[in-house]
């Protein structure tokens, strides 16, 4: 890029509008942030620095429910998202390393269904069927969903990086008689290994934001964190539920993070 | 990978397995939010080592279309209101209560031991009682408030700043008693008259909300609030300048009652839990942190004295009558139903 | 969103072509159990006989449909008119969706272009900068964007300390806060693809334009805005769907007051109203509006490539 273009390339106002789009998207979560330090119960008074609401969500009267509601959560988006990228991965092989074939085109609908059907539609007709075929809701009915929506979220990074691989590492190891298996397990997969993380990561956080299909299929007394932040943040907003927020912010950076710089660590160049 | 979705399954397993174990000393609430205190809970868990599970609901019909939709079965009790207490009935949600099951049942006033809604107290224990009419904050407009006008035809000052109950059952009744005709009418005038007044009122509400409608008064999001009394003495004692309100031409009155759930998986914890509220101690501290009234005899000396000279607990000489919420037939539910819509639309 | 990565298969390859249904299997099954099957369940819902308060009955009937489309007056005997209440509510979705994206467009798009338009090593960071918001829960979100905009709320705050405004400014419970929380919910789906677009854009056509003596704003809406149009319009379709589905925003922000087709669906299973079959039917009708417009969007898309050469 030579430095004449630039001129052409720069609009004057869309570096302030940048900057503009930055502060309404982290005003309200800085907001929150701070006043999950403020030692006042009032929301709009400042009584200077505290850590009071994170000791109150720990040990306060509604940390039983929110230590119950983060186990479900954690444990629903581990399960979820390991099984989700289990099968994307698989799929995206099939699709990708699978040549033309037929159903090519219907199988990405079907693999990309969650996507394209807007949530409280899929929370209705998930609803409706685990009710009609007499399914009793729990824990379980909230896996099963989830498990059914991360999928496209896993399979989209995990095929978007094997369209990136050339096949010449893999058609090597046939060509020195390693087995399809051989090929796929000890050539494929660790060359997949960025995708596959970054899909996991992505089904991992999509299934423990959840709010609107969970509501919908969680049977009686399982709460997962949104559904119980829901519950509480309904009758107000309460300083402890800030410190929640805070806390679920800071794994959803953590997590961003780290698939951001696991995707960026190219390993097949 | 592999190792991946073993040690996946095996914490399935794992779950599946303590989920089992522990369903021997389980209890699963279907309660009202913000109503009983948590050490009460913790109270009933000391004494009896059953775990106590809740989830929380907003208004009677909310409760109602999620145990139809799926959760009955899952939950033990539920705490519905006086009416809706008679649908459960009637849809066949509650089992009954053997004769000598529950050995507090002397305890129970004998006021309420024989209501229109459950003869005999067949299935249900009282909670708590009291009324539902609105507060309105004393900053924003100082003239009478004795009058359903204050939510249906409110004077300029109040107007767009009212937040109504998310209930159709409470709106529908205190707009009955505003036009002064009967509940549940079946004359098509009334009804006509009762969508074009509750749309013309619409306009200037601010919102529909059950679970803040204490906050929306305390943070002066809301000047005028439809409102428990229990709710709006809270929300004074939070430092809202409100007064409730006991309009000439009626109030709703109400009781909610502790509900034995068809098909309660553990039907006996919650026949123990029942039983637990029936001693005068205990459902006092439901009234000292909810503010309403227990349906208990001898709890005079558990009840916080205080409570008794609240202005919320006590009508005055002109307040109109406290009347209970009506169940519709299925024709005029219809049309209570296509005027709730009109009025969220 | 889905047809470009379908169409982008650069490295198709058949090495695994005899596992491939044993590749593919887990994923049908699931997806055809889990999402397929349900959907199909919610169409024949739609066609059942509403029970009272809340279930159905096996009996065929078009009553869901026929609310939503006719109006037959307060008790159900008037002569069919056309129902405008429910078409309302849609239309206030698709109106409110459609302000949030226009909202998101004109913030989003000089925002893509900057970022496009930075170094090749700093772009990666302002991606990033853009997308951490998104992956905050969405219900955290919005119930901060709630808490800065309410009446005694921060914003109101800090814009009476500075002296701009005397009184606060009322903006939770109105239109505007369910488009803002809108906004604010789906902006990064309009920032990407617009800036992947003009990413891949080739600036020696903008240079072209400006040697031949165009303004630099011509340039932008003959030259460049042309080019990067795919990119705008998958923004648009990526906004605009979501926020018409939406739930959180109306509930939280708009004070339940005024039903968007979310809350219009919720109320049904969830709320007082309790009619199954016609809460399957709002949702049918949403679906089939989304899935008309991913499919105007696909072909459009497709005609862009074709187009592009």
């Amino acid at each position: 890029m030579a430095s004449k273009q630039f001129n052409i390339k720069s609009y004057t106002g869309f570096k302030a509008i940048t900057l503009l789009c930055l502060v309404v998207l982290y005003a309200p979560l800085v907001v929150v942030t701070i006043y999950s330090f403020n030692a006042s119960q009032s929301l709009t008074n400042w009584e200077g620095v505290s850590l009071r609401w994170y000791a109150d969500v720990f040990t306060g009267p509604e940390s039983g429910k929110f230590k119950t509601a983060a186990k479900n959560s954690f444990f629903i988006a581990i399960v979820a998202a390991t099984v989700a990228t289990t099968i994307a991965t698989l799929a995206a092989t099939g699709m990708v390393r699978g040549g033309r074939f037929r159903f090519r085109t219907v199988s990405f609908g079907l693999i990309s269904l969650p996507l394209m059907v807007p949530e409280i539609v899929l929370a209705v007709a998930t609803l409706i069927f685990f009710n009609s075929i007499g399914f009793e809701r729990g824990l379980l009915t909230i896996l099963l969903a989830h498990i059914a929506f991360c999928i496209p979220f896993a399979y989209l990074p995990i095929s978007a990086r094997m369209q990136g691989i050339e096949d010449s590492y893999e058609q090597a190891a046939l060509d020195l008689y390693a087995t399809k298996r051989q090929a796929f397990t000890k050539i494929l997969l660790p060359l997949m290994m960025p995708g596959i993380i970054s899909g996991f990561l992505l089904a991992f956080i999509v299934s423990l934001d959840d709010f609107i299909i969970t509501n919908f299929v969680k049977g009686a007394g399982v709460e997962t964190l949104p559904t119980a932040i829901f519950g509480s943040v309904k009758q107000g907003i309460k300083p402890n539920i800030m410190a929640i927020s805070t806390m679920l912010l800071s794994v959803s950076i953590v997590m961003v993070t780290i698939s951001y710089f696991v995707s960026k660590s190219d390993n097949t160049k | 990978m592999k190792h991946l979705m073993k040690s996946g399954v095996a914490a399935l397993a794992l779950t599946v397995g303590a989920n089992a174990a522990a369903a021997e000393g389980e209890l699963v609430i279907y309660h009202w939010f913000e109503y009983i205190p948590q050490e009460l809970l913790e109270k009933f868990t000391e004494e009896t080592g059953i775990n106590v599970t809740m989830d929380t609901y907003d208004s009677n019909e909310a409760m109602l279309a999620s145990l139809k939709a799926g959760g009955i079965g899952t939950y033990d009790v539920s705490v519905p209101g006086d009416y809706m207490v008679a649908i459960m009935a009637e849809e066949g949600m509650l089992d009954s209560i053997a004769d000598g099951e529950l050995k507090n049942k002397g305890n129970i006033a004998p006021e309420w031991a024989d209501p229109n809604f459950d003869p005999g107290r067949q299935s249900s224990i009282p909670y708590q009682w009291g009324s539902t009419s609105f507060a309105v904050s004393r900053d924003a407009y100082d003239g009478d408030i004795q009058t359903t006008d204050i939510l249906f035809n409110p004077p300029a000052e109040l107007q767009g700043r009212i937040n109504m109950l998310d209930s159709q059952g409470e709106v529908m009744a205190m707009a009955s008693l505003h036009m002064g005709i009967p509940q549940c009418s079946t004359d098509r005038e009334q009804l006509k008259a009762l969508n074009a007044m509750l749309q013309e009122a619409k306009q200037h509400w601010a919102s529909f909300n059950s679970d803040t409608a204490k906050e929306v008064l305390v943070s002066g999001d809301a000047a005028v609030g439809q409102i428990y009394d229990g709710f709006a003495a809270k929300a004074r004692e939070e430092g809202a300048n409100v007064e409730y309100a006991y309009p000439t031409q009626g109030y709703i009155a109400w009781m909610d009652n502790v509900v034995l759930l068809k098909d309660a998986p553990n039907r006996e914890n919650a026949l123990i839990f029942m039983d637990f509220l029936l001693e005068p101690e205990n459902i006092a501290a439901v009234t000292n942190f909810a503010q309403y009234n227990a349906g208990v005899t001898g709890t005079e000396s558990f009840v916080d004295p205080e409570l008794a000279t609240q202005p919320e607990k006590n009508p005055h000489a002109d307040a109109g009558p406290g009347v209970f919420i009506e169940v519709c037939s299925e024709e005029v539910q219809a049309v209570y139903d296509q005027i709730w819509t009109n009025l969220k639309k | 969103m889905a047809a470009g990565a379908a169409s982008g298969g650069s490295a198709t390859t058949d090495t695994y072509k005899e596992a491939r249904t044993w590749l593919l299997l887990p994923a049908w099954v699931t997806l055809t159990i889990l999402v397929l099957a349900p959907v199909i369940m919610m169409l024949i819902y739609s066609f059942l006989t509403k029970e009272f308060r809340g279930g159905v009955i096996w009996e065929f009937s078009l009553a869901a449909y026929d609310q939503f489309f006719f109006d037959r007056g307060l008790f159900g005997d008037d002569p069919p008119k056309i129902e405008w209440t429910y078409i309302t509510i849609f239309w206030r979705s698709i109106w409110q969706a459609g302000a949030a994206t226009l909202l998101s467009l004109l913030i989003g798009f000089p925002t893509a272009y900057f970022i496009a338009t930075r170094s090749e090593n700093m772009r990666p960071i302002w991606v990033f900068l853009i997308t951490i918001p998104y992956w905050v829960n969405l219900l955290i979100r919005t119930v901060s964007m709630k808490f800065l905009l309410r009446d005694q709320g921060p914003l109101n705050d800090f814009l009476m300390s500075i002296g701009l405004i005397d009184s606060p400014l009322h903006i939770v419970n109105t239109n505007f806060a369910v488009q803002l929380g809108l906004f604010y919910s789906y902006l990064p789906f309009m920032v990407l693809p617009i800036y992947a677009a003009v990413e891949r854009y080739n600036f020696a056509l903008s240079e072209a334009a400006a040697d031949l003596y165009a303004s630099k704003w011509t340039t932008l809406r003959r030259v460049l805005l042309p080019a990067v149009k795919p990119g705008v319009f998958a923004g648009c379709i990526l906004v605009f769907v979501p926020s018409m589905g939406s739930f959180l925003a109306p509930d939280l922000l708009g004070g339940a007051k005024n039903f968007m087709i979310g809350s219009l669906i919720e109320e049904q299973f969830k709320g007082n109203a309790g009619n199954w079959p016609f809460g399957a039917a709002a949702s049918m009708i949403l679906l089939t509006m989304v899935l008309i417009i991913l499919m105007f969007s696909a072909r459009q898309q497709a005609k862009a490539d074709k187009a592009g050469g």
